[in-house]
């Protein structure tokens, strides 16, 4: 009865953290955009500093009418945002934030491989999206979303292997364990790799080309509404809590920090975790968007031969110093 | 199932088919699914639902590997089937023909031949497998047998050259895709520089 109940509790915290942060982060970007680019709209809504905005976009979607278009195909439509949130979910459950059992929701023996590979099966609901709405804006936008994910799914494959490397584990909390301060410049080119290779898959401005809006509305999700255009929102969002939360992990060490790595690590984790999110939405109000062959461009000539020389950098320091 | 049925069966003959426990009853109603799932991919008249109806039946495969302790392949099967090649396939299929709905032509004249082939290649495989591990059983309470350590040492250390091998053959149809896609025809360069 104890397993059951331990299993359910670590459900039901990782539920809510699923449920929390995504929200936080809109909400801070609301905030940040609005004091970086002097916008008063988000200040406004409930008095203080605008406090109340994000209750009145969640009132705002939940009052909005459920259309599917006659053209489109009904269930795959539907089905689209949840396939496109869900694979955050199953994420977070493998995501480390202290030492120790306590502080995971399940401790996955091939962790980095498990969370690679689930955050890969997320574009398929914006594919789905596309190709479902019987739209030509939303088919372009599929079709730039899958270009995109095959382009930068390699270089952040690369760059998370090299800090496997490192560690000598796949597993997400031994890679934490086995991290030392000077892995920290040792694989610094990796992480770049890594947080911008997310960013791109993500779909993150400035590689948000996939829903850009003055050319094709917003792409995949141009026909949907109310509640289930939520959902695809809430699923960028997510997708940023997991990506901060990763590069975390695999690049900044976790949950070790100047003092008290055993007692107050979780506290790290989150900090570190915040702080990338932070960057995340700084990134956006402060690049343009990048062009579909200048996006390709960066993915092969760039971030690949960065990752490559990052990961023969690893193997030569790691021989060297056995 | 009773703890004393269980001691039982431990008693005499080790595992049997008769006591199924829980995880070999998720074994056999997953393959059904993926089974099913199969089915549909190939006789589905919509293309895009084809592929989609694929990324179950890939899916469930995973879950097989699961259930058999093999996390690390299971894992791989993620990333590299549903997160790589169905993406790829529904993006050929976006840039070239994906109509919503039935497409009438989407049928072939050898179905026939392809059931057979299909059939003769799955009595051939279910035949090697059966043959081969007729008398293994996983001990579920034991050490993990599919872990990324056990694999990456039985897989450089035994299968090497195998996997060396592959990695050649792989290199190649790299190098032959490259090859493919460039054009060397000086006629076509202007055509290029209009993509």
């Amino acid at each position: 009865m104890n397993d059951v109940l331990d299993v359910a509790l670590r459900l039901i915290v990782v539920f809510a953290v699923f449920l929390v942060l995504p929200l936080v982060v809109g909400q801070t970007e609301h905030k940040v955009m609005a004091h970086m680019q002097g916008r008063l709209g988000p200040m406004y809504a409930g008095g203080f500093h605008g406090w109340a905005q994000l209750v009145a976009d969640g009132v705002k979607f939940a009052q909005k009418e459920d259309i599917v278009p006659a053209g489109a195909d009904r269930r795959i439509f539907q089905l689209a945002p949840a396939v496109a949130l869900l694979p955050y979910l199953l994420v977070l459950l493998a995501i480390p934030i202290g030492p120790g059992e306590g502080a995971v929701g399940q401790v996955i023996d091939a962790g980095l491989f498990f969370v690679l590979a689930v955050m890969g099966v997320g574009v398929l609901g914006s594919l789905m999206a596309g190709w479902a709405s019987a739209n030509k804006f939303s088919l372009l936008g599929g079709l730039r979303t899958a270009a995109q994910l095959l382009a930068y799914e390699l270089p952040m494959l690369l760059a998370a292997a090299s800090v496997a490397m490192a560690a000598g584990t796949v597993s997400l909390p031994g890679i934490v364990e086995a991290f030392a301060w000077w892995w920290l410049p040792w694989q610094i080119v990796g992480a770049l790799v890594f947080f911008t290779a997310g960013l791109a898959e993500l779909q993150r401005p400035p590689f948000d080309m996939p829903v850009a809006d003055s050319e094709i509305i917003f792409g995949a999700y141009t026909e949907y509404t109310g509640l289930r255009f939520a959902l695809f929102l809430l699923a960028e969002y997510a997708g940023i809590v997991v990506l901060c939360f990763l590069t975390t992990v695999l690049f900044l060490g976790g949950w070790h920090g100047p003092f008290g790595a055993h007692d107050i690590g979780w506290v790290w984790t989150l900090l570190k975790t915040a702080i990338l999110a932070f960057v995340v939405i700084w990134l956006r109000v402060s690049y343009p968007r990048l062009r579909e062959d200048q996006l390709q461009k960066l993915a092969w000539t760039t971030l690949i031969p960065l990752a490559l020389a990052q990961i023969a950098l690893t193997g030569i320091v790691k021989v060297a110093i056995q | 199932m009773s703890p004393a049925a269980t001691l039982a069966a431990a008693a005499t003959t080790g595992p049997g088919f008769l006591s199924p426990t829980g995880v070999e009853i998720a074994f056999v109603l997953v393959g059904l699914a993926t089974l099913g799932a199969a089915l549909v991919t190939v006789t589905t008249k919509q293309l895009v639902h084809a592929a989609l109806w694929l990324v179950v039946a890939l899916g469930g495969i995973a879950v097989e590997y699961l259930l058999l302790t093999a996390e690390f392949i299971a894992w791989v099967q993620v990333l590299i089937y549903l997160g790589s090649v169905v993406v790829l396939l529904l993006f050929g299929l976006m840039l070239t023909k994906a109509p919503i709905g039935r497409s009438p032509d989407a049928d072939s004249g050898n179905r026939w031949i392809a059931l057979g082939v299909a059939v003769v290649a799955a009595a051939s495989l279910v035949w090697v497998v059966v043959d081969a591990f007729r008398t293994t059983w996983i001990d579920l309470d034991g050490p993990v047998q599919g872990s990324t350590k056990v694999s990456g040492e039985i897989l450089f250390q035994h299968w090497v050259l195998p996997f060396e091998a592959l990695s050649v053959l792989l290199l190649a149809a790299l190098i032959g895709a490259i090859v493919l896609s460039r054009r060397n025809d000086p006629a076509d360069a202007s055509d290029k520089g209009q993509r």
